[in-house]
């Protein structure tokens, strides 16, 4: 397991070799050997999962092991951000999900990009890519997780931007970026908190908690460590003592600060804007990064900070609100976008917020939900990268992303068409695909800790979810073809075909994995289907299936009338709920025109003028003197025997 | 004041003297707009200062030579002084073709 | 003559040694230039490995003493009856920022290779400011450090008159009166602290044995730390930074941002914080609300500016309220995160300076909204602007992240005399700069480089050139370096923050404050 900084690791390096070697001498090896750093990632990977679930069995909680670190950065005593691997049993589910995806879409990519003149550059960046998310997995510490959180931050600014002349790509870009910046505004906060508070209780607690990670960690314990952040008597410590904010203890702030990060990064509303945006990316990038990984990574910190905000209590019901608020608003979307891509990633925003809520209904002493939060998010991974790789393969036999310029095309690409039923099928939870299961403990985990409210809208969205996903299956497969390029649609190559055909194996098998037992949260064996929740769920999906087939696949008249008899709820569902627009009303009109562009003004105008003021001043006062200096010696000679006089009548005054 | 109101000419009635021609020579001085006119008014100060020190040398310590001496030697630097100065304005009217100390206002830079 | 004084002697003999090459031949003078800056490097390199060799057995010690230790020291009595010497050495912070210097002014000859109005005085100017530079980052003499402070700043006026660019007579005059105002108080508060000590020197180390009376350091405190604080650009006396900037060539701009402007915290710290301890626990959180005004307002000022100098000057103005910022947090974080970000915006300035130039020498303009797709014809310009962008915005992995992080941490953990309320409320609002420099960055790097190309005439312009691609390269390369190994520049500089920290202890507990 010392090995496991490899996993990372091997990205990095390639980034470098490719980046600044490879990339300029050759594209088409960077794109290879690129692809093929991941796959001995992912191989690494694998062996850690092995050696690990080996060597300390599955059916209970693994141990949080820190095989490998170094002190990083330090900023004062027990204060040292370090680097190194956390090996535990959500860390080893990330990076293998992370190395299986990255890999398959790398593979992917070098049919679907090929031609393309930024292909060595997009090799470079998925490289950065796959190396901060998995820097991030594996993080140990916050300031680690901070760091690569900013990097997958940067990459995915970078490829979302990638097809730089296009106005939109560079908009979409931006917008990620600074959204999820703002969002990192919280985090950070929360990271001050948090260190403050963890140096505060250091002395009282730190050298009992190393005592408890002996043999665990290669280096002392910091306190900012995760070991440290989730410890019991830290909670304590700082519940006791910390005092209030507002009315709620300092921790529950800190996590909701943290929770805000997350939320940017997983796109929760009110933040999700940006994620809908990033689809003008490549089509694997969003396969790779806006569905499968990064846009988990708010869910994985929320997990792997779990203790805290159970100790704390208040920041779990916020997640649950805003995770269930998401899933819900985001699945109404979806059922009116007409763009493939745009509706993937509503739909993505939509599990997403199952994931959080999932995280949300869970409790310390119950914490199912937060076994069936990475349950959802293991397969999620997998259907979800299919999804948009199936889509990627649509768009690349079609040239547009327009479900209405499909149709008909389950002939003409079969593969396709195939793999992209299964994910279809799997993100509807028809059993006894993977969606299936974990949705199944989703639900489970909500009815079990009592949150009926969770439970109705998760179980409505299941809903939802069949019906927005078959209605985009039965557009652009079904029916004749809409337009003269689906006419002429071909199947992609083989590169390309196998990363969907092993995704779609995940995707169908995935959920026979028995999370429960390696996570060690499910409680003798819970493992299983619950016909009582099952089969509502079931029925939920499968009435979203045959809705959306009676809507799409007859003529056009009835879903128009369905459209028309919405009427004005329509077209505000259709725009969004105009939330883009709000945002940009803020930014343009309040931000940059009340503030900015007067303070600006104010610079130059106020604070300038008052420097030249001065100056001006200095200059008159010059001017003023100036008719004194005539240059005439016969001047200069009656002041001077005038001020002699002057003086010589002080002095005699003075003396007499 | 009493002592300056006797008809036999004293101390205070030389130095009146010396006085109106030091002042007369002092309004030359900055007044004049010539040159040479401005060079006589100076002349004027020094001997106004050289008949000073002859009267104080003939009233306060008459029997020493003291202040004729100086006044000597400052006729001989005034002679020195003019033949420089003239030199000066001879340079001057060369370059600037006139000898009025008005226009000549190089120190204002 | 030992190591350090060569820190004076080279850039002063390459200056020389320029006036001797004849007119006609400017590639030798670049060359000269260059390879003054390149020796310069050298030197660095070799007195940071001797210095890491020596401090490192001393780190103990230093965690407990009252004084700086200095190293390679050479001392010299100069005027004895009123006790000046030529007195220099170096500890951590100088090191460090000794390396700063030698990499501007190195890239800095580089990037102002194609200088081409009177390039023999500009370069022999160029130098002379650096020899002003390097003496005060050596000197610990007060009146040498005086006298080279002076050095470095008057040969601006000359450098931004002739080879600047648009109102450069109103800059070049407004930049260097507003700092000989700083200076004049500068000069007042060394003698208060001449006279105030009773010893007759003006040695550093001397003068900081003496106890200060505490009402003495409450007067003098805050002209020094002005007198400093003007050329590290405090709000409101910010102002000559935009105009002289803007108007500035490359290579200035590139030596002023990068290194002149660092001068300022240099000296807040190196002689108001650390010879008047009290005067600084006073009157940190007037400065430190004003340090937040400059990080915030800065940023935002930079949002809305057209120009690319301006646009960069306001950024410049945000990142040195950081410094300022750490400083007056008084604890080891904030000062440490300070001394880091002078060195870390010291090249990324640098960086961003060196580009405009290189980009304006292309395009002949600077004004953001007449550029635009200038990433398809020089797509090494532009990565190396968004390298540096994505510094200057704080991303992890580049030096500009460490810095910060440590300034934030070190505003959030408060000190023992201040509120710790107030402080982290300014801290909180310091933070949000990172959120605005991320919109400033990206609105005008996207503008310029990404979409497609405006003007039809940008089609012809091409990439960096040589020495243009190694200028830049080794700014990039110290940001990286910078980021991703940062116990380089913990262990270089700890060590020397302790006496700071020991004597603000010490006088805290004394003192009535």
């Amino acid at each position: 397991m010392r090995n496991a900084w490899l996993v990372p690791g091997i990205p990095f390096f390639s980034f470098l070799i490719v980046g600044l070697f490879i990339r300029p001498l050759s594209e088409k090896a960077a794109g290879w050997v690129a692809t093929a750093a991941l796959f001995v990632s992912a191989f690494f990977a694998y062996s850690i999962a092995w050696d690990y679930f080996s060597h300390f069995g599955i059916g209970h909680e693994g141990p949080a092991l820190v095989p490998w670190a170094f002190e990083w950065l330090r900023y004062q005593d027990h204060l040292t951000a370090t680097i190194g691997t956390l090996i535990d049993p959500i860390s080893i589910l990330l990076m293998v999900v992370v190395t299986t995806v990255s890999a398959l879409v790398h593979l992917y990519s070098i049919g679907y990009m090929a031609g393309d003149d930024g292909y060595g550059r997009y090799f470079t960046f998925l490289n950065l890519f796959s190396f901060s998310m998995l820097g991030l997995v594996v993080a140990p510490n916050i300031v680690q997780m901070f760091v690569c959180w900013e990097l997958v931050g940067v990459s995915s600014f970078l490829l979302i931007g990638y097809y730089y002349r296009k106005p939109s790509a560079v908009a979409a870009g931006k917008k990620a970026f600074i959204v999820t910046r703002f969002a990192d505004l919280g985090f950070l906060i929360g990271i001050l908190i948090l260190g403050y508070f963890g140096i505060e209780a250091f002395p009282h607690i730190g050298a009992k908690i190393q005592q408890e990670m002996a043999g665990l960690s290669s280096i002392p314990i910091q306190a900012i460590d995760f070991a440290f952040i989730n410890h019991p008597a830290t909670a304590h410590y700082i519940l006791t003592t910390a005092g209030t904010v507002l009315g709620l203890s300092t921790l529950a702030v800190a996590c909701i600060l943290i929770f805000m990060g997350c939320a940017g990064k997983s796109a929760m509303f009110p933040l999700h804007i940006w994620l809908p945006d990033a689809m003008e990316g490549p089509t694997p990038v969003s396969a790779l990064i806006h569905a499968a990984t990064m846009v988990v990574a708010g869910v994985y910190l929320v997990a792997r900070l779990f203790p805290s905000f159970a100790a704390a209590g208040t920041p779990l019901d916020v997640v649950a609100f805003i995770g269930t608020f998401t899933c819900a608003f985001a699945a109404i979307i979806a059922c009116t976008q007409d763009d493939i891509k745009r509706v993937l990633a509503f739909s993505t925003l939509s599990q997403l917020g199952y994931m959080m809520l999932a995280l949300g209904v869970a409790t310390a002493v119950s914490p199912l939900g937060h076994t069936a939060s990475m349950f959802h998010l293991f397969t999620h991974a997998f259907f979800k990268a299919l999804l948009f790789l199936a889509a990627g393969a649509l768009i690349h036999g079609v040239h547009s992303n327009e479900i209405w310029d499909m149709g008909g095309l389950r002939k003409k690409l079969p593969v396709t068409h195939l793999t992209f039923l299964a994910a279809t099928l799997a993100i509807a939870g028809v059993p006894p695909l993977s969606g299936f299961f974990s949705k199944d403990e989703i639900l489970r985990a909500a009815v079990e800790n009592h949150h009926p409210i969770v439970f109705g809208v998760a179980l409505f969205v299941a809903g939802l979810t069949a019906f927005y996903m078959f209605r985009i299956y039965f557009i652009s497969f079904w029916g004749d073809a809409r337009s003269e390029k689906a006419e002429h649609a071909h199947e992609a190559p083989a590169v390309m075909l196998i990363p969907l055909i092993a995704l779609a194996l995940l995707a169908i098998f995935a959920g026979f994995v028995p999370m429960g037992e390696y996570l060690g949260t499910s409680h003798g064996g819970h493992h299983g289907i619950h016909w009582n929740i099952a089969i509502p769920a079931t029925l939920a999906g499968l009435i979203g299936i045959a809705l959306s087939a009676f809507m799409y696949t007859g003529t056009r008249e009835r879903y128009v009338a369905v459209a028309r008899a919405l009427g004005g709820m329509y077209t505000v569902v259709k725009n969004k709920f105009y939330v883009d627009e709000v945002y940009l009303f803020v930014t343009k009109n309040i931000i940059f025109h009340y503030i900015a562009r007067p303070i600006a003004w104010f610079d130059r105008h106020i604070v300038d003028g008052a420097i030249n003021l001065y100056a001006w001043l200095t200059g008159a006062l010059g001017r003023g003197l100036k008719p004194l200096q005539t240059g005439q010696v016969q001047t200069y000679s009656a002041w001077w025997i005038s001020g002699a006089v002057f003086f010589i009548i002080l002095l005699w005054m003075k003396l007499s | 004041m009493n002592e300056l109101m006797t008809l036999t000419p004293g101390l205070y009635h030389w130095l009146l003297l010396t006085l109106l021609l030091f002042s007369v020579g002092l309004y030359g001085l900055l007044t004049r707009r010539n040159a040479v006119g401005v060079l006589l008014s100076t002349e004027l100060m020094l001997n106004s200062a050289a008949l000073n020190f002859v009267i104080f040398n003939r009233y306060m310590a008459p029997g020493f030579v003291d202040g004729s001496i100086m006044a000597i030697f400052i006729i001989a630097v005034a002679a020195a002084e003019v033949v420089v100065a003239m030199a000066i304005f001879v340079a001057l009217l060369k370059l600037k073709k006139t000898a009025d100390v008005t226009l000549m206002n190089e120190l204002r830079g | 003559m030992g190591l350090i004084s060569w820190y004076v002697v080279i850039p002063a003999a390459t200056a020389f040694a320029i006036t001797l090459v004849p007119k006609a031949k400017p590639m030798a003078i670049r060359w000269v230039a260059s390879t003054g800056g390149f020796l310069l490097v050298l030197l660095s390199a070799i007195v940071s490995v001797k210095y890491w060799n020596l401090a490192a057995a001393d780190i103990e010690l230093l965690r407990t003493s009252m004084f700086t230790k200095l190293y390679m020291v050479e001392q010299w009595t100069w005027f004895k009856s009123i006790g000046i010497e030529y007195f220099v050495g170096v500890d951590g912070i100088s090191v460090l920022m000794l390396d700063l210097t030698a990499i501007i002014i190195f890239t800095g000859s580089l990037a102002s290779w194609y200088v081409t109005e009177r390039p023999k005085e500009f370069f022999a100017l160029l130098y002379t400011l650096v020899t002003g530079v390097f003496g005060v980052f050596v000197s610990f003499d007060l009146f040498l450090f005086f006298v080279f402070y002076e050095v470095a700043v008057l040969p601006m006026y000359l450098l931004i008159g002739i080879w600047g660019t648009g109102p450069r007579n109103y800059s070049a005059l407004k930049l260097t009166l507003m700092l000989l105002m700083g200076s004049a108080g500068l000069l007042v508060g060394i003698l208060a602290l001449y006279h105030g000590s009773g010893i007759h020197s003006f040695n550093l180390i001397e003068l900081s044995k003496i106890h200060f009376p505490e009402a003495f350091q409450l007067w003098v405190f805050p002209i020094i730390f002005v007198g400093f604080g003007v050329l590290g650009a405090i709000f409101p006396l910010h102002t000559w930074s935009p105009d002289g900037h803007a108007s500035a060539p490359t290579a200035v701009s590139m030596l002023h941002a990068g290194v002149l402007m660092k001068l300022g915290g240099y000296g807040c710290l190196r002689v108001a914080i650390y010879l008047m301890p009290e005067g600084a626990i006073y009157w940190a959180m007037f400065f430190m609300a004003l340090a937040t005004v400059n990080i915030l307002y800065g940023s935002l000022g930079a949002i809305k500016q057209k120009d690319l100098k301006y646009f960069t000057a306001y950024s410049s103005v945000s990142h040195c309220g950081f410094v300022l910022f750490g400083l007056l947090a008084l604890n080891l974080m904030g000062i440490k995160g300070a001394v880091i970000q002078m060195f870390s915006h010291g090249i990324m300035t640098g960086l961003f300076f060196g580009l405009i130039g290189m980009v304006y020498g292309r395009t002949h303009t600077r004004m953001i909204p007449e550029m635009g797709g200038l990433a398809k014809v020089m797509p090494w310009l532009a990565s190396a602007f968004y390298i540096g962008g994505l510094a200057s915005l704080g991303l992890p992995g580049l030096s500009g992240f460490i810095a910060e992080s440590h300034v934030f941490l070190g505003g959030f953990f408060g000190n023992q005399w201040h509120d710790i309320t107030l402080m982290r409320t300014l801290t909180i609002l310091a933070t949000l700069s990172i959120v605005v420099t991320a919109v400033y960055v990206l609105r005008g790097l996207a503008t310029v480089f990404h979409s497609t190309i405006t003007n039809p005439e940008f089609e012809k312009l091409t990439d960096a050139t040589l020495p243009e691609k190694i200028s830049t390269g080794v700014l990039i390369a110290a940001l990286a370096i910078g980021g991703m190994l940062p116990w380089l520049f913990v262990d270089l500089i700890e060590g020397s923050i302790f006496p700071f920290l020991n004597r603000l202890h010490e006088s805290g507990m004394i003192s009535s404050l």
